[in-house]
Formats: C-alpha cells, structure tokens, sequence
C-alpha cells in the first residue's frame, strides 16, 4: 500500500502512516493529530466572532481552567489534566482571515505543545460546519494518553465534546445538563 | 421532595430527594399533578436498558403546573402544561425539520459518547430514561426541572381534566406517528403487534386516517377487547395462528401496513423467541424480536413497516431477505413528540379522540413501586396506571 492517500477522505481520516506532515498546519508542533467537526445552525461571521475572542471559550470548554488573552495574538491557556495537575502554554495566533479561519501554535516552553486550526465554512441553510484540526504531544507519551482517557481528559474526546458543547451554547443560548438544581450543577461542572 | 427513584432490576422505590431548581435560562419547575407509568418504564423496571444509576428518578409521562420559570422561559406561574417526553431545543436544523427526537442539543455533551458508540449519533435528551439519554430526573415526582420550556411544554386549557390530555406527553403522539409511518391508503387494511397504549393508539388512529380495516393482535384479553371497542378485528396469538389468520381475513394478501408496537420484550412461546431470550439470559443478544419477524413475514408485497416499538441492542434472525424480496418500506424511530401536540390537542378538545378509557388505576405517588409491580405482573388488567402526587391514600 502506498503511504499518499489518493481518495477523497479528509487527510484526518487517514489510516495512513505521516498523515500528520499532510494536514497543512502551519508551524506545526505536536505528533498526535485529531480532528472534529460540527455544524452549528448560525452564520460562520457570528461563530468566528464568539471564538476569536478566546476569554469566551472556558464557557465551553470543559477542560480549560482559564485563559488570559496577554495581546491580540497570544493568549496564556491553563489547562486541566489528570491528577489535579494543571498544564500551560502560550498560543499564538499565527494566520487568521475573518469569518473563516484561525491558526494557532504554541510557544517555546509549552507543557503540551500544540498547534492546529478552526475553520469556518459556510454551510448554506445549514450554518456552518467548524472544523478544529490539532496536533499536539500527548503528556506522558502512550501512557499519559491511556491515564488521560481514564479521567476522560483524552483530547480526542474532549475536543468533540467541546466542540458539542459550543454548538449547544451558540445554537439555543445555554449549554444541556441534567443537574437538577444550580447546587448539583456547580458539582458537575460543563 | 418526594421521588420515585430507580435502585435495580424490580427494585423502585419512594425516596426523599433534593428540590430541583432552575439551572438555565430556558427551564422552568413544574409542579406535577399528574404522570404515568409507561410500558417502556418497565424496560427499565426489567433492566433492559443499559446505562441507568441506582437514585435515578424515573418517568417521561408527566403535567404539571409552572411553579418558577428563568429568565428565556415563555411560561407563566400557574399555567398547566403537558411535557413532551423529548427534550429539544427548538432551534437546530433538526427541529427545524420537526425531527424532535434527533435534537443533538438536548443530550448533555458528556452523555453523547454512549449514544456516538452505539448508534453513529447522539439523540435527543429524554426525561427519566437512564443516562445514554442525559441523566435527566424524570416526572415521577413531586417537581420537575424541564430544559427548553419555552418550547417543548403545551399550556392546557382552563378546565381540561388531566386524564384528557397527559397521554400527549408520549403514547398518544406516538401511536398517532406509527400510524402516520404506516403511510395508510384508503381501503387499506392495517395489522398491529401489541395492544398496550401505543398499539390502542394507533388503531384508534389508523381508522381516523382511513384504514378500513384493522387487526389487533395480542394475548391479553382485556387488551384485545378495547381493541375491539374501536373497531378493530383481533388475532389472540395464544388461540390462533397469527400468520394463516392474516392471509385469511386478507384474501391472501396480506396486511397493507404492519405495526409493531411491542418492541424488545416480545411475550409468547415460539421458537425464535426462546432462542433470543436465551440470547439477552447469556448476554450474547438484547432484544427480542418476534414480534417485528412475524409483522415482515405477514405484511403484503410492496406495503410498509412501521415500528413505534422500543429496540436498544442488536438482533439477529432479522429477515432481511423477506423484507428485500417483498420490497417493503420500514419507518421507525423515537417520536416527534412536539410535532403532534398542538393538533391531537384540538383532536382531543374537539372530542375525536378520547385517551381517558385506557387508564385502570390512578394512585397517589407514594403508591408507585406498587404500582410497578402490578404493571410489570398483571398486564391483562392493568392497562395504564396514573399517578397523582397530589392525591393521599384515603383518596384513592
């Protein structure tokens, strides 16, 4: 078998080996690729604008503790990880068009180094369809990813989650939980 | 409050449970005067249904009165209101299509995964039906927090008796769309497997959509005799081969449509049956499906298949040849709910169609786990059990 995909698939899709080195992120940091996407019923102008202003993404992200946006480009992401530890890294915008696209990666000294994009399409009577490529290193290598998913912090599912979540947020204006009362709602968290 | 909370298979009891209050916007409390046991609550009962947690409170059947509201709610304090089982949240293309059930925003984002493993999507949220659909306490209580309300509850009239209109939270909507999914002609003749509520509600429904005949098919005596009381034909497969009765009373034909409104728990003695109950005992299976092989075996060349039935799992000995041969249409799926209420609550108003002879007993909420029990063991009598938070012993 040949290592270039030669049918539609995204590249993200791919069951072949250096899929990685083909997805297009530029400045790329990071070995373990995952990508999700989701349509969200809402014009692409009105997702970009909610996203790009990163203080906004705890709401739905499960995962992030906090993030201090330090300038217009770079922002400081404190992260949650197993254990009761937290994580960190600057991002760094490095290409954006409005509307359709943001690309990040992260900078020298980063816990888990990281890089990817979110795109914007325009999905007609739809919305748009978000799709958020990552690639980064997994702590711990194999083992932390096996640790992480036991306390469900695996990227892979945080990443569909959250982006679930931010269509929920920007689809009906709240996010669904079955917690009963406000109480049992600051237990469970997102 | 008080709740009826779900602790293991035939294990359901009255237990005292924290207040539920606003969370988001959209919610509002609904004090609950009136919600029904529902046979697919005996799946739980049965524990059937993965993915349930010992204190979970059941129940999707449920009315109530509007005690608080958030902030984006469009209800009233003291508006009554009948719940529709879905949670969906109005807004996404999928309700935009009217397809309720498959509304992605109502099922918390943590309780997709189950869904995504086992089906390829996540559907929507329901009330009281373990944690694959959300986790959310169900109305089998004194109170209940409903997500979504400005959209998914429908204010009752002044003066409605509940027992007229708290079967649109679920069975009467879902007999309605079995009915509608059996795409019915007129002259058409119309088969149907199962005559608990959703089966009575579809006969009732499949002759006010035409159908010049219809064929109820159960063992319950009871049962088969209000399906006779709306006019139906019936087949009790303990006396009569269900098969060579069809093709007799059909001219050789067949059914037009078939509906199957039994599901998973399919009763009776037959071979098929045995071997899937061995199957979910060994836990190499989880459903039984008799029921559904006999409805494509029976239904005629080019008709149409239509299953309200709960199925969870997976089956075999399902005969896909027949169904390929005799190019038949099958349409399922969890009900629409929202999209039936506005117009099968004038139907009711109107007096064309009356749900109140299904319901055997009322009793007060305290009395349900007795109320389980009889469900689950006295199917011929107890065609519908409703329970009133309200009520006191004496009453009852």
């Amino acid at each position: 078998m040949s290592d270039i995909q030669t049918d539609d698939a995204p590249v993200t899709a791919s069951k072949l080996a250096g899929a990685a080195e083909q997805v297009g992120i530029p400045d790329p940091h990071g070995d373990t690729l995952l990508a999700r996407a989701v349509t969200i019923n809402k014009p692409a102008q009105e997702l970009y604008d909610f996203f790009r202003d990163f203080a906004n993404l705890p709401s739905f992200m499960e995962n992030v503790e906090r993030i201090d946006v330090l300038d217009d480009r770079r922002s400081r992401w404190v992260v949650k990880a197993p254990g009761g530890r937290t994580v960190e890294w600057v991002a760094v915008v490095t290409e954006e068009r409005a509307g359709k696209y943001i690309a990040w990666t992260s900078e020298e000294g980063a816990d888990v180094p990281n890089s990817g994009t979110v795109t914007f399409r325009d999905a007609g009577e739809r919305g748009t369809v978000v799709t958020a490529t990552i690639l980064y290193d997994p702590p711990g290598g194999v083992i932390g990813k096996v640790i992480a998913k036991m306390f469900q912090r695996e990227p892979a599912i945080q990443a569909r989650r959250d982006l679930n979540r931010f269509k929920q947020l920007m689809e009906t204006g709240e996010i669904a939980t079955p917690a009963k009362n406000r109480e049992e709602f600051e237990e469970m968290g997102l | 409050m008080k709740a009826l909370t779900w602790h293991g298979k035939h294990d359901v009891r009255i237990d005292n449970v924290p207040d539920p209050g606003i969370v988001n916007p959209r919610d509002a409390i609904i004090k609950v005067t009136s919600t029904a046991i529902c046979g697919s609550d005996l799946h739980l009962y049965d524990h059937f249904i993965p993915t349930m947690q010992s204190g979970d409170i059941l129940g999707h059947e449920f009315m109530g009165e509007v005690v608080e509201v958030g902030p984006k709610s469009t209800l009233q304090k003291g508006q009554r209101v009948v719940v529709p089982f879905t949670i969906s949240c109005g807004s996404c293309y999928h309700c935009n299509k009217h397809q309720y059930s498959a509304c992605p925003n109502g099922l918390p984002a943590d309780n997709q995964d189950i869904a995504r493993a086992a089906y390829g999507h996540e559907m929507s949220g329901l009330f009281g039906y373990s944690h694959m659909t959300g986790g959310y306490a169900g109305g089998q209580a004194e109170y209940v927090r409903v997500p979504f309300s400005d959209v998914g509850p429908i204010v009752i009239p002044d003066g409605v008796d509940d027992d007229k209109v708290l079967f649109l939270s679920d069975i009467l909507p879902t007999g309605w769309q079995a009915a509608e999914y059996a795409e019915i002609e007129p002259g058409d003749t119309v088969a149907v497997w199962g005559c608990g509520p959703v089966g009575l509600f579809a006969v009732q429904s499949a002759f006010l959509m035409g159908a010049e005949r219809v064929i109820a098919i159960d063992h319950f005596p009871r049962r088969l005799e209000l399906a006779r009381q709306f006019g139906a034909e019936v087949i009790n497969f303990e006396e009569s081969k269900v098969y060579e009765a069809l093709m007799e009373m059909t001219g050789g034909i067949g059914p037009d449509a078939v509906i199957d409104s039994v599901g998973l728990e399919a009763h009776g003695l037959f071979v098929d049956n045995v071997i899937d109950e061995l199957k979910v005992r060994t836990f190499t299976g989880t459903d039984r499906i008799h029921a559904i092989r006999q409805a494509i075996i029976a239904c005629r060349k080019g008709g149409r298949v239509s299953m309200p039935a709960v199925y969870g799992g997976f089956v075999d000995k399902f005969p896909l040849g027949a169904f390929m041969e005799k190019g038949l249409t099958l349409k399922t799926g969890q009900t629409h709910v929202q999209h039936y209420m506005p117009a099968l609550l004038n139907a009711i108003m109107e007096d064309k169609i009356d749900t109140t002879f299904l319901i055997s007993h009322r009793m007060p909420l305290d009395e349900a786990p007795k109320g389980y029990k009889m469900f689950h063991d006295h199917q011929n009598e107890t065609t519908k059990i409703v329970l009133k938070p309200g009520m006191t012993a004496a009453a009852a």
